[in-house]
């Protein structure tokens, strides 16, 4: 492979972001259609490659490795396999379809926009990275966008949830980087392809591994998140502007999962399977306690953030039931849950600045005043409750046919089922919210209230189009997902 | 021999220094000593660069080593020097005397640093010290306002206990090894058992109270209380002058110090290796946690500089937990003293340029920075982004460095505290950020800034970015240099 295709998609956002802070006298629609600019070809390479992706083996494709600090052995490494292209693809997606939400942002567009580009290159770099110090390096950068981006264009108490977030991820990257440290000094070595190929066997006798696992695992969790370590989500994404939580709710969650799969299962494969039954144990309390908390909430955008607690419980069972189909199933669940809950903060930030009002008890009858967004609205709110067409659907019932039958976790059986019964509250909460919000008596206050426009139209079909193509086929997705899931039933012995 | 070719970066630096004393006697126009003074160092800075590769060797009777580990040092020290008289220049200019003396007391303290990298002997150690020190006291007291003398007198009484406790601790080492050559005593105690060392508890105690006179100098728990004061009261340039050319210093005289005097054998390098872990856990949490309530920008990078100083404890404790044939613990701390100079001189020159028009170095009073001084706040942000040990800036690299060293040598316990402290100091680094580009601007005046300060922060700004992102040719540096030489 001549043209390097991974490094021309992660780093073109950040071209973007330096051209857009440093020209000066740029206009505020030049640095839009910048942005834009920026992200969609990322967004037309990520595709071609999925295109061109061979779906035959389960090698790791599109490589690019150059020697980075030789002093430490660490390599300027990318690549993708099944597991991490649809992700890649959903960032950039998700990449391009925020330029558009955030089309009305006037507050300093140009500081904006250049933090948003930062973001999306982070949060690329680590999908791609197979170098352990590069995908920390990527992690840790995607924190700094993220605070300002919550701190200054983000609503309510939104220093108080910046910072917050910014401590918990901190913390998370803490024990990652201690995880890392050891696993570095454990193998002498930094490619996670090397490390997962076996370069364990003389961790046994240094250190114990279960230390390293669970090290790494902590950082993931408070990403991902999982219940107890969820607490900085709502704040963050309740306070974030729209195209930030689309962002956050989106992609970043991803990160954890991809973590978990790629690092904590891939190169420990029998810790995670002793540990297994604790994580699956966590991973349902973490769907049914979000499902109830998501019950109880009346603010729009709050609702929606505790809905994911819910939804990443999923894929965190999908994961440790650490069957082959779980595993696809998890894989699919965060794409699905990218675009589905990407689609409710969209439609959510739309009814918030048409109507001003994010208030569940003050809302009401908006059916009248902006229809297409009602029925947009209801399109995601039914794809999170895993309505079949969607791409929810089809991802949850992966998950909850392969954790059924997964042998590894004596009882998981009952774990499932117990999942099962957070599709019923998801339900609840979201044909409740879709009542509240636009069906009852009209109300006399958002007379005059506007419906969507040409543009948000636009972006809408576009995340709609994706939910449906993937609910109705998703084999598109799944073909690719699973060859990179081989490789790590191998290291199962499943 | 005399091998005077070898000590040229030295001699042209002092000569420097006199020509310019001289010069500001008889030109009105005192631009003309900043332009001095910077030729003179980029010429020691050739001469040392020209010897750089070669193979060690020691003159002046074993005094002074001219080895890759001194020829590093000297450079960084070089290089700090320059970038501090960009930064002064400015601030300088306002005085109406002495601009003479300013830049030659620099360049005297640079001298001595230097001198301190090199010396393997402990008269010349402590001579050497006294130098550098000396002109430090006299640069934090230049305002002459009260805070200025109270910093100076301060850090004087305070430095001159301990230099007292330094040459106690070298006395007893003396008296207990008979030499005063590095390389001799480090034979006189590996020609001891044992026994022979536990029943003369002299030597422990020498070392002991070695740690504590350089310690001061590093301000490494519990002899740092001098810091907070002396940098909120010196002459910002001299603050920050202070907070990395003199620690980085300390750090050189200690690597030489421990690993050649006491680096053998390995149960006398545990000891100091364990000393400096515990110093190390105590300095970065006590730094940072103090640093959290203050509203002065100087004295919380005080803090701040503790807290550094305790990260760079971690490969002191490196080198004592691992076998002397390894360099990770030296080159990782060389990497790390080099990547923090370049962070902390760009925070301060940034804090200088910020002060030259708000005249104020409260925290609260940079708000809307972010506005009023985009690029200043961003070099600022940046800076403080590389001080929390973030990417991509250089601190990051430098703590994984760092620390990777220590998971090796089984100190996961001491990474563990260290990167939680990492996410502690996030907090006060990102409350100066916050206030920066969230606060509303006390005026829409902009800031101005001067080219020789827009000069040294960009320098700055650009180290700290190229050792961030690709540290390996500084790294491979920081290798060569961590193979001191051997008497």
């Amino acid at each position: 492979m001549d043209f390097n295709y991974l490094t021309t998609i992660i780093f073109l956002p950040v071209v973007g972001a330096i051209l857009i802070a440093f020209i000066p006298g740029l206009s505020g629609r030049l640095i839009k259609r910048l942005a834009a600019l920026f992200t969609f070809v990322p967004l037309a390479l990520s595709i071609y490659l999925f295109a061109i992706f061979d779906r035959s083996g389960s090698a790791i494709q599109f490589e690019e490795k150059f020697s980075w600090i030789p002093a430490i052995n660490a390599h300027y490494h990318l690549g993708v396999d099944g597991l991490s292209l649809p992700l890649v693809i959903l960032m950039a997606l998700l990449g391009f379809l925020v330029v558009l939400i955030s089309w009305k942002i006037d507050l300093r567009p140009r500081e904006y926009f250049a933090w948003l580009l930062l973001l999306e290159t982070s949060i690329l770099g680590v999908f791609c990275s197979l170098d352990l110090l590069l995908f920390f390096l990527f992690w840790e950068i995607e924190v700094i966008p993220m605070y300002f981006l919550i701190s200054i264009w983000g609503t309510g108490r939104k220093e108080y949830s910046a910072i917050k977030y910014v401590v918990y991820t901190l913390f998370g990257s803490a024990m990652m980087l201690a995880g890392i440290l050891s696993l570095y000094f454990a193998t002498g070595s930094l490619s996670m392809v090397d490390i997962a190929q076996g370069g364990l066997v003389m961790v046994q006798s240094v250190m114990p591994v279960t230390a390293i696992f669970f090290l790494l695992l902590i950082g993931f969790a408070v990403k991902l998140p999982v219940f107890p370590l969820h607490t900085w989500l709502p704040d963050a994404h309740t306070d974030a502007p729209t195209a930030v939580s689309v962002v956050l709710a989106g992609a970043l969650l991803k990160m954890g999962g991809y973590g978990m799969i790629r690092l904590c299962v891939t190169i420990f494969p029998q810790v995670a399977q002793q540990y297994a039954p604790l994580l699956v144990a966590f991973a349902v309390v973490s769907v049914l306690y979000g499902a109830a908390v998501t019950l109880r909430q009346a603010d729009l955008k709050r609702l929606i953030a505790y809905s994911s607690i819910s939804h990443m419980g999923y894929v965190l069972l999908g994961i440790f039931a650490l069957g082959q189909v779980s595993l696809v199933g998890a894989s699919l669940q965060m794409f699905s849950h990218g675009i589905i809950t990407g689609l409710l903060f969209a439609m959510a930030g739309l009814v918030m600045h048409n109507a001003g009002e994010r208030d569940l008890r003050k809302l009401g009858g908006l059916v009248r005043q902006m229809p297409i967004i009602a029925v947009i609205f209801s399109v995601a709110g039914l794809g999170a409750l895993g309505l079949p067409t969607t791409s929810g659907f089809a991802a949850e019932f992966l998950v909850f046919v392969g954790s059924f039958s997964s042998t590894v976790v004596s009882g998981i059986q009952v774990y499932t089922i117990l999942g099962v019964l957070g599709i019923v509250i998801t339900a609840g909460y979201i044909l409740w919210m879709l009542q509240r919000v636009f069906y009852g008596p009209a109300l006399e206050k958002f007379n005059g209230v506007k419906d969507a426009d040409i543009l948000e139209r636009v972006y809408m079909f576009v995340f709609v189009a994706v939910i449906m193509l993937v609910g109705i086929y998703p084999a598109i997705l799944t073909d690719v997902i699973k060859t990179g899931i081989m490789p790590i039933m191998g290291l199962l012995g499943g | 021999m005399l091998n005077l070719e070898l000590f040229t970066p030295e001699l042209t630096l002092a000569a420097t220094a006199i020509v310019v004393i001289l010069l500001d006697l008889v030109i009105p126009r005192k631009g003309w000593l900043v332009v001095v003074s910077l030729a003179g160092v980029v010429v020691a800075a050739g001469f040392t660069i020209a010897m750089w590769g070669g193979s060690s060797q020691a003159i002046f009777n074993n005094m002074l080593a001219v080895d890759n580990f001194a020829l590093f040092f000297k450079l960084l020290f070089l290089a700090i020097a320059a970038l501090v008289i960009l930064a002064s220049v400015d601030y300088v200019s306002k005085f109406s005397r002495f601009q003479g003396e300013y830049y030659a007391l620099v360049l005297l303290s640079a001298l001595g640093m230097m001198l301190m990298a090199a010396t393997a002997e402990l008269i010349s150690i402590y001579i050497a010290l006294e130098l550098a020190s000396i002109s430090l006291y006299v640069l934090v007291g230049f305002l002459k306002d009260p805070k200025s003398t109270e910093a100076s007198l301060k850090y004087l009484l305070l430095g001159a206990v301990a230099s007292a406790v330094l040459l106690f601790g070298m006395a007893l080492v003396f008296g207990f090894t008979g030499q005063t050559q590095l390389g001799e005593i480090a034979q006189a105690i590996q020609g001891l058992s044992l026994s022979g060392v536990l029943d003369s508890p002299g030597l422990i105690l020498g070392m002991v109270l070695m740690v504590a006179g350089f310690g001061f100098k590093i301000a490494a728990i519990p002899f740092h209380m001098w810091v907070p004061d002396v940098y909120e009261g010196a002459p910002t340039p001299i603050t920050a002058y202070l907070s990395v050319a003199s620690k980085a210093a300390g750090f050189a005289i200690i690597l030489r110090v421990f690993y050649s005097a006491f680096g053998l054998p390995s149960w006398l390098s545990l000891d100091w290796g364990f000393i400096f872990a515990v110093l190390a856990a105590i300095g970065m949490t006590l730094g940072n946690v103090i640093a959290i309530p203050q509203t002065n920008i100087k004295r919380m990078l005080g803090y701040s500089s503790i807290a550094q100083a305790g990260y760079l404890m971690v490969g002191l404790a490196v080198v004592g937990f691992s076998p002397a044939a390894e360099v990770v613990g030296r080159s990782s701390l060389l990497f790390f003293l080099a990547s923090y100079a370049l962070t902390n001189l760009g925070a301060f020159t940034a804090i200088i340029a910020i002060s030259n028009k708000v005249d104020s170095d409260l925290i609260q009073d940079y708000s809307g920075m972010g506005r009023r001084a985009p690029l200043l706040a961003l070099a600022l942000t940046l800076c403080l982004i590389s001080l929390i040990g973030m990417p991509p800036a250089a601190g990051f690299m430098a703590k994984f460095y760092i620390f990777s060293g220590a998971v090796q040598h089984g100190l996961l316990w001491l990474v563990v505290i260290a990167v939680i402290n990492s996410v502690i100091s996030a907090y006060y680094y990102l409350r100066v950020v916050k206030v920066m580009w969230l606060g509303e601007p006390a005026s829409e005046e902009k800031v101005p800034s001067s080219g020789a300060l827009r000069l040294a922060l960009s320098l700055s700004c650009l180290g700290v970015l190229l050792l961030g992102v690709i540290p390996g040719y500084i790294m491979k540096l920081a290798e060569m240099a961590a193979k001191m030489f051997a008497f």
